[in-house]
C-alpha cells in the first residue's frame, strides 16, 4: 500500500505544477498588457508603469512565477481588480453555499441514482429497467440551467413553496440540489445498473442463491456491497462535474457562491479572481482525485497489488 | 472487434482484392441491423435527420421572419397564430427555434469534429510510436481532463473573449483529451496484430500502417465517441450561451433565449419552456443515437 500511495503521490506534483504554470500564464495569455488591463481604460501610462512596478510585472516570467508561488504559499492571492479587495476574503466568504450545494447535491444523487440503478438491473430488461434507463438518459439531457428556471417557475412562482434563490433558509438549498444533482444522479444510475448487472453474474451470487438464501439478501448483502465501491469511486470522481454545474446553478438561483463569483469576475474581466478560481477549482478537482484514487487502493486489495 | 473479423471471414469467400469492399459491407450491414434493432435510437436517429432537414431547409419553414420584431404581439402565450407564442420583442418564438438549429448544430458539431480530427491524430500517434511522444501526450491530456469540462471552456472563453467561434474552440479543446485516450488504447492493441506484424515485415513504413491497417480499426470508436460528444457539447455551448458567454443576444441561439427569457419567467414563462425543450429534446436524441451507436458497433464500449 505504501509504494502505491506515493507513486499516486508522487504522480499529482507535476500535474500541480504545470496546473499552476497555466494558471499563472493565464493573464499572461489573454491579449493585451496584463498592467493595462488592470489598471483600466481611462489609465495614464505612469499609473501603467506604477502597477507594472507593483506587481513586478516588468520582471522575467520566470521570475513572476517564482513570486506568484511564493505568494500563493503564503496565502496571497493578490486584490481583486473590481473592488481592491484581497481575493482570499472573497474565496473565503464564498465557499461555504458552493460547498453545502455540492454536498447536498452529491448526497441524493447518489443514494436515488444507486437505487435506480440497482432496480434497473434486479429487473433487467422489464419495465421498471426501461423506465430506469429513460430517466437516467433524460436526466443526462436535460440543460441544468433550463432544469432550474422550471423549477423555480412551477415552485416557488406558482405554488410558492421555495423562494426563488438566495441563501436565507435550508428551504433555499432544495431545488439548487435537484437541479445541480440531475445529472450525477443519471450518470451514477447508468453506472450502477452496468455494475450490478456484472456482480450478478459472479460465481458466489449463484452459490447464494444456491443454498437458499432469500433474492433480497443476495442482492443487498453480496451483489450491491461488491457494487457499492465501484459507484462511490465513480461518484467521487464526478465532483468535478458538479464544480462546472455550480457555476449554472448558482447563476440561475443567484447563489453568492464561488461557482458565481467566477461569472461575475469574468464579465466583469476582475482577472486575479479568475485566476484564483481556476487554481482552487483545478487544484480541488486534482485532489479529490488523488483522495478516490488512494481510497479505491485502500478497498481494493487487487488494485494494491498490481502495481 | 471479433464478431466482425468474424463477419469479414464468411463475407468474403476469395481472398485477394475483393476483401476490402467486401469488409466494409458486411461490417456496415451487420451494424444496420444491429442498429435498427433497437427502438428507441431508431426513433432518436429519425429526429435527428428531422432537425438536419430543419436546419437546411429552416429559412423556407419559418412561419414568420424570425428577426422581426412586433410590438403588437408582445410575449404572447402560445396560440393558433404563433405555436410557441411570441418573445419580449414580439418576435416568433417557434421561427426563432428553427433558425437557430442551425446554429445549434453547426457550433456543436464542429466543436466535437476539430476534437475528433485532432484527438484522433494525437491518440494514434501516442499509441503508435509510444516512448517520449506518448508521455508528453498523455501527460497533456492528464492536465486538461484535471480541469472540469465547463470550467475549462468558461476560462477558455475568458481569455479569447466571447461570442460563438470561442465557444468552439472551448468546446473543441475539452473534447480532444477523451478521443486521444480513447483511440490511443484502440491503437495500442491494433500494434499488436498479425496484420500490422505482417504490413511491417513486407516492409511498410509507418505512416502508412497507421493510416492503412490502424486508423480503420478506431474508425468504430471515433464514430461512436463523435456521436457520444455532440449531446455534451450542444449543452456545453448552451450554457455558455446562457451565461452571456457565447451567442450575442440578438442571434437566433437556444441557450440565448432562455437566457433573455429569464427576466420573463413570472409572466410570460413559454419563452424559457421551448427553446429549454429544444435543447433537451435535441441532446436527448443524440445521446439515445450515440448509445445505440456504441451497443451496434462497440460493445466493448459498454462500461
Amino acid at each position: 500500500m505504501g509504494r502505491y500511495a506515493l507513486q499516486r503521490l508522487l504522480g499529482v506534483i507535476p500535474l500541480l505544477f504545470i496546473v499552476s504554470v497555466l494558471v499563472f500564464l493565464f493573464i499572461h495569455l489573454i491579449p493585451g498588457d496584463p498592467a493595462r488591463l488592470i489598471a483600466g481604460k481611462d489609465a495614464t501610462l505612469e499609473e501603467i508603469h506604477g502597477i507594472q512596478e507593483q506587481l513586478g510585472l516588468n520582471l522575467p516570467l520566470w521570475k513572476q512565477y517564482i513570486n506568484y508561488m511564493g505568494d500563493l504559499l503564503s496565502g496571497n492571492l493578490g486584490n481583486s481588480i473590481r473592488s481592491g479587495i484581497p481575493v482570499t476574503d472573497m474565496l473565503e466568504s464564498r465557499i461555504m453555499p458552493t460547498l453545502w450545494l455540492t454536498f447536498l447535491s452529491m448526497a441524493w444523487a447518489l443514494v436515488i441514482g444507486l437505487l435506480i440503478g440497482v432496480i434497473s438491473a434486479v429487473y433487467r430488461n422489464k419495465w421498471p429497467d426501461h423506465l430506469g434507463t429513460l430517466t437516467a438518459i433524460s436526466g443526462m439531457s436535460i440543460p441544468g440551467f433550463w432544469l432550474g428556471l422550471v423549477l423555480i417557475q412551477i415552485f416557488s412562482v406558482e405554488l410558492g413553496w421555495f423562494p426563488t434563490g438566495g441563501v436565507d433558509s435550508w428551504k433555499s438549498y432544495i431545488l439548487p440540489s435537484i437541479t445541480l444533482g440531475m445529472g450525477i444522479m443519471s450518470m451514477l444510475a447508468r453506472y450502477s445498473r452496468s455494475s450490478m448487472l456484472e456482480t450478478l453474474r459472479e460465481d458466489y451470487i449463484r452459490t447464494g442463491r444456491a443454498k437458499g438464501l432469500r433474492e433480497y439478501v443476495v442482492i443487498s448483502r453480496h451483489a450491491l456491497r461488491n457494487s457499492l465501491i465501484q459507484v462511490v469511486t465513480v461518484a467521487g470522481l464526478q465532483f468535478g462535474f458538479l464544480l462546472g454545474g455550480s457555476v449554472m446553478v448558482e447563476t440561475v438561483f443567484s447563489i453568492p457562491g464561488l461557482g458565481r463569483l467566477l461569472v461575475d469576475s469574468i464579465l466583469f474581466r476582475d482577472y486575479t479572481v479568475i485566476q484564483a478560481l481556476l487554481l482552487l477549482f483545478s487544484t480541488q478537482f486534482i485532489l479529490i482525485n488523488l483522495i478516490v484514487d488512494l481510497l479505491y487502493g485502500v478497498l481494493n486489495p487487487k488494485i494494491r497489488f498490481s502495481q | 472487434m471479433s464478431d466482425n473479423s468474424a463477419v469479414m471471414g464468411t463475407n468474403s469467400p476469395i481472398p485477394g482484392e475483393v476483401i476490402a469492399p467486401e469488409k466494409t459491407k458486411g461490417r456496415a450491414g451487420v451494424f444496420i441491423r444491429k442498429f435498427s434493432k433497437q427502438k428507441m435510437p431508431l426513433l432518436a436517429a429519425f429526429f435527428v435527420i428531422l432537425l438536419f432537414l430543419i436546419a437546411i431547409f429552416g429559412p423556407f419553414l419559418t412561419p414568420y421572419n424570425p428577426d422581426e420584431p412586433n410590438y403588437d404581439a408582445l410575449m404572447q402565450g402560445p396560440s393558433g397564430a404563433h405555436w410557441a407564442g411570441t418573445d419580449e420583442y414580439g418576435r416568433d418564438i417557434l421561427s426563432r427555434l428553427i433558425d437557430g438549429t442551425r446554429l445549434t448544430l453547426a457550433v456543436s458539431l464542429s466543436s466535437v469534429l476539430i476534437a475528433g480530427v485532432l484527438g484522433t491524430i494525437l491518440g494514434l500517434v501516442s499509441g503508435y510510436y509510444g516512448g517520449w511522444l506518448d508521455r508528453i501526450i498523455m501527460r497533456g491530456s492528464d492536465v486538461l481532463f484535471s480541469f472540469p469540462d465547463l470550467l475549462l471552456a468558461i476560462g477558455i472563453v475568458a481569455i479569447l473573449g466571447p461570442g460563438l467561434s470561442n465557444v468552439v474552440i472551448a468546446v473543441a479543446v475539452f473534447g480532444t483529451p477523451s478521443f486521444a485516450r480513447i483511440i490511443r488504447s484502440v491503437t495500442l492493441s491494433a500494434k499488436e496484430t498479425l496484420f500490422v506484424e505482417a504490413a511491417r515485415s513486407m516492409g511498410a513504413k509507418n505512416r502508412r500502417i497507421i493510416w492503412r491497417h490502424i486508423f480503420p480499426e478506431t474508425v468504430p470508436s471515433i464514430i461512436v465517441n463523435l456521436s457520444m460528444k455532440i449531446g455534451g457539447a450542444i449543452l456545453a455551448a448552451a450554457s455558455l450561451s446562457f451565461l452571456g458567454m457565447g451567442a450575442k443576444p440578438t442571434e437566433p441561439d437556444w441557450g440565448a433565449m432562455l437566457s433573455m427569457g429569464r427576466d420573463y419567467l413570472s409572466i410570460a414563462p413559454h419563452i424559457v419552456y421551448f427553446p429549454g425543450l429544444a435543447i433537451f429534446l435535441t441532446v436527448l436524441a443524440f445521446n439515445l443515437v450515440g448509445d445505440g451507436l456504441r451497443d451496434a458497433l462497440d460493445p466493448k464500449m459498454k462500461n
